[in-house]
């Protein structure tokens, strides 16, 4: 997958958005639910390669800026550029596209099908991409004793553990090698162990990928695993230093 | 925790007398500790050659000669670069911590911005143990895991005095 770089510009005057420098940009997001405003003015790039914790205390909007920025939700005001396309303005096809071939992502229980074996659930954004099932299936297994989850291919999401489960929802985020791996709260549901394996799977595993990570968190054990981290607060995002986010 | 730059914060709020220094200082950040006399009028007096602080002059009374002591621009100076700092992320910092939050509030200062900078201090100390743990040995990994705990405990009574820096404020102002 190689990152689309002819189409950059499609910014503010003498600004360059999205560019492989900044992988994925957020620039003056706004959005509201219903009379409740969750982003207000929310700004944030994260460079190629770039691992960026988001925190801040819940309710301040960083899940939804990670929708945002993961074209999950479309912002009311505000753009957001991926690699040079301006991702709030794709269709709701063409960014379910885009979610499925160019992002992974990781969720705070798991959420894995039931009806599925764990080696069916990591295959699955590779079978949703139409790859066969043959080949997306041994693509899944060579997952599974990196992640030491060896002998459990077969298992149902019931039978393994949260600490299992959520290394199998790793392995889906990352078997299809996305350029972004969005990780919402990935150890939230996990003792610190168990949390500490996946933060350190899930590095490794970035780093040796060069994927680009924007992990939401509001632990500070999580977050230090990153390269650097923003806060959000009120709908608006901030640096601790008062540098730029 | 520096005593000097701490009473010289005190000292900030206004014009003040060795005893009221004393006994706020004890109040505040004494925890059963309470400072000396002569440490403090010690501090004074080179508070005073440094140019933090001047000793008015000499008040006639019933008791011992007192004198007032009054901050001067290189000390207010002094006080307001000693808050903005960080003071480096190890364990045992609470006190520290603890007088640069109660002295901002009662300077009427931003202790929220202090706390944001102590925070992403934290936060760095973290990351780097962090990466010494991913490359490190069994016995490292104990030993990161112990200061990890701790800036953990640091940065949680950060947000929590975050949180609550409006009603901090109140008390603080309140009884200066």
């Amino acid at each position: 997958m190689t990152p689309d770089r002819g189409a950059a510009g499609h910014g503010a005057a003498g600004q360059t958005r999205g560019t492989p420098e900044k992988l994925i940009e957020a620039v003056d997001l706004s959005l509201s639910f219903g009379s409740t405003p969750a982003l207000r003015g929310a700004s944030l790039g994260v460079a190629k390669g770039e691992i960026v914790a988001v925190m801040g205390p819940s309710g301040s909007g960083k899940s939804t800026l990670l929708h945002c920025l993961a074209g999950i939700l479309v912002p009311s005001s505000g753009e957001v550029h991926f690699n040079g396309m301006r991702l709030d303005r794709l269709s709701d096809d063409k960014r379910s596209a885009l979610r499925r071939d160019r992002f992974g992502f990781v969720f705070q229980s798991g959420q894995l099908v039931p009806e599925l074996t764990a080696e069916e659930n990591v295959a699955l954004p590779l079978l949703l991409s139409g790859m066969r099932r043959g080949p997306a299936m041994t693509a899944a297994r060579t997952w599974f004793p990196t992640l030491g989850l060896d002998g459990l291919e077969t298992r149902r999401s019931g039978e393994l553990s949260g600490g299992q489960a959520q290394r199998v929802a790793l392995a889906r985020g990352l078997v299809a090698q996305p350029e972004v791996l969005f990780a919402d709260e990935p150890t939230g549901a996990l003792d610190s162990m168990s949390g500490e394996l996946v933060m350190n799977l899930l590095v490794s595993a970035v780093r040796e990928q060069g994927a680009t990570v924007v992990l939401v968190t509001h632990d500070a054990r999580v977050a230090a695993y990153a390269d650097r981290e923003v806060v959000v607060r009120d709908g608006t995002v901030g640096t601790l230093t008062g540098a730029k986010p | 925790m520096s005593v000097p730059l701490t009473l010289l914060g005190l000292l900030e709020r206004g014009p003040s007398h060795g005893y009221d220094l004393k006994r706020d200082y004890d109040a505040y950040f004494g925890q059963g500790r309470p400072l000396r006399y002569s440490q403090v009028y010690a501090t004074l007096s080179r508070l005073a050659r440094d140019g933090k602080a001047v000793a008015g002059p000499a008040e006639q009374g019933a008791g011992p000669e007192r004198r007032r002591y009054i901050i001067t621009d290189e000390g207010v100076a002094d006080v307001e670069k000693w808050l903005a700092e960080p003071a480096p992320p190890e364990p045992d910092l609470h006190s520290e911590l603890f007088a640069k939050v109660v002295l901002a509030l009662m300077l009427g200062k931003q202790a929220g911005n202090y706390l944001d900078v102590q925070r992403a201090a934290h936060l760095q100390r973290m990351r780097e143990l962090t990466e010494f743990k991913r490359q490190g040995s069994p016995l490292d990994v104990l030993l990161a895991d112990h200061a990890l705990y701790r800036l953990e405990a640091d940065l949680r009574w950060i947000d929590h005095t975050a949180a609550r820096l409006d009603m901090i404020a109140r008390t603080v102002q309140g009884q200066s």
